[in-house]
């Protein structure tokens, strides 16, 4: 894998990832682990886990380290803690082992019913039709508890595909699908490539086309896996692409998982879609297709408890909820914690408060990160959910590849001391784009983060263009690529004329895939930007010749 | 039309096992000493129900492991967001020096080599997926816990080969049963990786002497196979002689620290099988390495975290729970092996686990798996207490069941051997003279006047009002 190799170059971390690597290369000789112990799918090599290693070493911190480096690559919702420390405060029972005052102490530390604790299953089926505005209901026994996302992911890949087989998954896609979907399970992900020219959106041939690629490699694809609302866009899916998945998925005979964890992030007034909506208004329900649909939920993201491991698998399949439910044994919710979060989520005006504040909270603080960003010249992908921004530096590589990108990753660890995941990281097919998370720091901490990024941006220019000429450039062309500077005045008469016809000559013998002239003018005036020169008559009299 | 994966749509989740058809019975009908006194007493789950009062009384006097409390809560949020695979490094601590002290602090344990996992159920899946490729095989002594068919199998694709014990020698694991288990492995073209034994021993509740550990020791060495040491019952031993770890052997006899490993957990120990606390401990670094990646599968709740590391820091604590959940233990077992002695019922002499292996060969119609399975279904339906078939266990010889005693309360248990007096009487399996019953009853009072110094107010049946069930559950 050409990027680990790099990333181990690049990171500081190397005696660490030297040291690992000594220890696996001596396992494998020895043939004392398993294939799987001693691969890479574990995806640890990928530069989003090394930017995290990066900081732990010099994580910032106000007032004890504040030239640290500032984490924006963990997408942690840190927002709303205030509300749940008050709840916890009005609801001693909960937080000790009580309930109507009497110790259930013993009770829960019993219970290990894969079941799950009825209370909570109860409880957070209700508080996911909360989120989707009860347009949906969700039945509690077929919900299948699980030690995380993570966990929930994995075991439905356990229980819908096998060695050999696939899914496809949308590009860009949060990197850890790498490691849960396919480590140990032996399955594959196809990627169905999304391109930034209509938002990342998912196209019909797109879907066909990453569906043939599986066949070329005599993969059986056996489902669609997909983000809503996405990591690492931050957007929701449109009812048109979610309408196109259920025709496929139909069409196909395939399973549909749809991850929505950051379902409860949804902070615009354009409401979350979610699947089950979809198949619900198209009558779909107690069709072959509604019973190959899944929704895979956990409260990391929307509550912001990734520690408590709370996951969960959602089927129509009752098959596919027996058998998750057997797996679950793998990976069961402590008991403590069902116990505690079902008082919470059971307690109907403290979360529709929470889901209001939060929403709130995190559409600020997204508008604080975009109008930062903004100032050092940077867009993002416009988003409406999620706890981070899509943010396009396209315009900052010094080439448009991945080798670049990488580049700028390692100047804006290591130089402006921001932790940010590179698009590479999510599989992303286009260099340029970095994911930028906003809500697991104070909002001083994210003041700071925006200031450092435009005095890098600011430090950056590209041939030496003016902050303002490069906004114009930028703007009229779109594309950051094809700008040159041509000097003009350094030259007699004669050796400009002949310096155009050789540039003349040059460009008649490019054709974009074999087009004529003709062609070619009429495809530069409909792209507008394919390929443009600019003479710029500059006086240079007054420069010395190694400025020129 | 899509269909699922072989292994969602086949067996390997074990629960079609007649190991289950008790579970079944029991769920149906559940014991109650008052709504429903003639039900299905539990005892087929390895339970260990004795000691909570004890934890109980220490919760309340510390409320800040709570983490929600008024005086933990300050914790609360950084706890919450700690997903860290590595542990905290106080649970980690705490977990290690626990392990150390159940074993009389003969030997420390590293808290860097500790990685958790969901439970030991998904410790010994992880441990398997990291040293076995599909089709390789462990070694497993029987009889052996029916859970390891799931837990090592299933997902894995790895298989079990069993190493054959006999009663003829209390079940001792021998040189020559793991030798001729190898070599059959061999004939059958299956490549051994491994082998795992439990001790203390689950379903026999005994322990592995130093000679057998050291012997056992200097076969994987030979045969450059790894050791799973699942050591989940080490701090239910409660009688000489004491238990001996693997962790104290390898520091006895030469041996590639690289092949030991020991799977750990607090659900029997401590009877927290609820807060899912699992523990993988290698002495192979890669393993650690490659276990902790792999444990992001299973992490135990932070919020657990936080109140075990709480508890078992407390040094006081520790101890003192030790030293009495080892006393309770011991009664409940004596007492329960001499009633059952009473009415001719004998058992394999133990000192450890939450159980007993029962020996009813003599009340089996013939020597055959059928009538044990005949004499079990009559023991669920008419005696109606559960108890698990040696054959779930893959025990070699028919007529042994194991039956679990830690997980009920003293009325409870008395009931559940008033049936199999009755049922013993019944058939004759023993006579009974009058002065050993006026002795068994003198001694009945005199243990509930001792028992009812432990007893608390509230705690009067096993029937609790939330759902139990073991790990594994049966449901159609």
């Amino acid at each position: 894998m050409l990027l680990s190799h790099f990333c181990l170059k690049a990171s500081y971390s190397l005696y660490e990832n030297l040291k690992e690597i000594d220890i696996y290369q001596r396992a494998k000789e020895m043939e004392l682990l398993s294939r799987k112990a001693t691969c890479k799918s574990h995806g640890q090599d990928s530069s989003s886990f090394l930017g995290c290693q990066e900081y732990e070493k010099n994580a910032y911190d106000e007032v004890k380290n504040p030239e640290g480096i500032i984490q924006m690559g963990l997408a942690e919702n840190q927002l709303s803690f205030d509300l749940l420390e008050s709840w916890l405060a009005k609801n001693p029972d909960a937080a000790g082992f009580k309930r109507d005052g009497q110790s259930i102490f013993r009770e829960l530390a019993l219970f290990q019913d894969y079941h799950g604790l009825p209370t909570f299953k109860k409880a957070l089926v209700d508080f996911m039709a909360e989120i989707r505005g009860n347009k949906v209901t969700f039945d509690p026994n077929h919900i299948v508890l699980t030690a995380g996302a993570t966990s929930a992911n994995e075991t439905l890949m356990f229980c819908l595909a096998e060695q050999g087989d696939a899914f496809l998954l949308p590009t860009p896609y949060y990197p850890g699908f790498d490691r849960d979907l396919k480590w140990r399970t032996g399955v594959e992900i196809v990627p169905i490539q999304c391109t930034s020219s209509n938002r990342f959106q998912i196209t019909k041939s797109a879907l066909e086309e990453a569906y043939q690629q599986a066949q070329k490699k005599n993969l059986r694809v056996k489902g669609v896996l997909v983000t809503n609302p996405s990591n690492p866009l931050g957007t929701t899916m449109t009812r048109a692409e979610l309408d196109l998945l259920i025709n496929f998925i139909t069409d196909k005979e395939i399973h549909l998982i749809s991850d929505e964890i950051y379902s409860g992030t949804v902070f615009s007034s354009r409401a979350f879609v979610s699947i089950m909506e979809v198949l619900k208004d198209r009558n779909l329900e107690n069709t072959d297709v509604w019973d190959r649909v899944h929704i895979v939920y956990s409260l990391s993201k929307d509550l912001g408890l990734p520690g408590f491991r709370v996951g969960a698998i959602y089927s129509n399949d009752p098959i596919v909820v027996a058998a998750a439910t057997k797996m679950s044994s793998f990976g069961l919710v402590s008991s403590q914690t069902q116990y505690l979060l079902s008082a919470m989520l059971s307690d109907k005006k403290f979360t529709k408060e929470y889901i209001s504040k939060n929403h709130k909270r995190l559409q600020n603080r997204q508008s604080k990160l975009v109008s930062g960003l903004k100032k050092a010249g940077i867009c993002c992908l416009e988003s409406n959910a999620g706890l981070f921004c899509w943010v396009d530096m396209r315009h900052l590589l010094s080439s448009n590849t991945f080798e670049a990108e990488m580049e700028l990753w390692k100047r804006i660890v290591y130089d402006v001391k921001l932790n940010i995941s590179p698009g590479s990281s999510c599989h992303c097919t286009e260099p340029g784009w970095f994911r930028v998370c906003f809500a697991n720091m104070p909002e001083d901490t994210l003041k700071l983060a925006m200031q450092r990024l435009k005095s890098f941006v600011s430090s950056i220019t590209i041939n030496n263009q003016s902050d303002k000429d490069l906004k114009n450039a930028r703007r009229r062309s779109r594309n950051k690529w094809g700008w040159f500077r041509v000097c003009l005045a350094n030259r007699p008469d004669d050796t400009l004329k002949l310096a155009v016809q050789r540039l003349k000559s040059f460009v008649s013998s490019i054709t974009i895939n074999n087009l004529s002239d003709k062609d070619l003018k009429k495809a530069r005036r409909r792209t507008r930007n394919k390929w443009v020169f600019r003479l710029s008559f500059q006086s240079f009299h007054g420069r010395q010749q190694d400025e020129r | 039309m899509a269909a699922l994966s072989k292994i969602a749509a086949g067996n390997g989740h074990g629960e079609n096992s007649p190991y289950f058809d008790g579970w079944k019975a029991y769920e149906t009908n559940p014991f109650h000493p008052t709504d429903r006194p003639e039900g299905v007493i539990q005892m087929g789950l390895a339970e260990n129900q004795l000691c909570f009062d004890f934890i109980k009384k220490w919760l309340m006097k510390h409320p800040e492991a709570s983490l929600c409390t008024a005086e933990g809560v300050n914790k609360f949020k950084e706890t919450a967001l700690f997903q860290d695979y590595h542990g905290m490094p106080e649970f980690r601590q705490a977990i290690a020096k626990f392990m150390g002290k159940v074993r009389g602090d003969r030997v420390k344990f590293d808290p860097d080599r500790i990685v958790m996992s969901g439970g030991a159920t998904g410790a010994h899946e992880m441990v398997t997926f990291c040293l076995a490729d599909p089709g390789e095989a462990f070694l497993v002594p029987t009889p052996y816990y029916p859970g390891f068919d799931r837990d090592l199998r299933w997902r894995t694709g790895v298989e079990l080969v069993p190493v054959i014990c006999e009663s003829s020698n209390n079940f001792k694991i021998t040189r020559n049963a793991l030798e001729a288990a190898y070599e059959k492995a061999q004939e059958d073209n299956i490549r051994v990786k491994g082998l795992l034994i439990t001790n203390p021993s689950n379903p026999l509740g005994t322990i592995l002497d130093r000679e057998t550990l050291k012997s056992i020791v200097s076969f994987i060495n030979e045969k450059n196979i790894h050791l799973i040491g699942d050591e989940i019952y080490a701090a239910t031993v409660f009688m000489e002689p004491e238990f001996v770890s693997i962790s104290e052997i390898i520091e006895e006899v030469e041996c590639n620290r690289d092949l030991i490993h020991i799977v750990y957990s607090l659900s029997k120990d401590m009877g927290f099988p609820g807060f899912r606390v699992g523990i993988v401990y290698s002495y192979n670094d890669a393993l650690v390495s490659c276990t902790r990646k792999m444990s992001s599968f299973g992490l135990v709740s932070s919020q657990t975290q936080h109140l075990i590391a709480s508890m078992l820091s407390d040094d006081d604590f520790v101890d003192n729970f030790i030293i009495k959940s080892k006393k309770k233990l011991f009664k409940r077992h004596e007492y329960f092996t001499w009633s059952l002695s009473q009415v001719g019922i004998g058992s394999l002499k133990s000192n450890a686990g939450l159980f007993i292996w029962m020996d009813l060969r003599k009340l089996l119609k013939a020597k055959t798996f059928e009538a044990e399975m005949d004499l079990w279904q009559v023991i669920i339906h008419e005696v109606k207490l559960n108890v698990s078939p040696g054959s779930s266990f893959h025990c070699h010889e028919p007529g042994w069941f194991r039956v679990c005693f830690a997980n009920m309360d003293d009325d409870t248990m008395e009931t559940a051997l008033l049936r199999i007096r009755d049922f013993m009487r019944k058939n004759n399996a023993a006579m009974i003279p009058h002065n050993k019953l006026c002795r068994r009853s003198s001694l009945k009072l005199s243990f509930s006047r001792r028992v009812d110094d432990f007893m608390s107010p509230g705690i009067m049946s096993p029937h609790s009002p939330l759902p139990q069930s073991p790990l594994v559950r049966a449901r159609s």
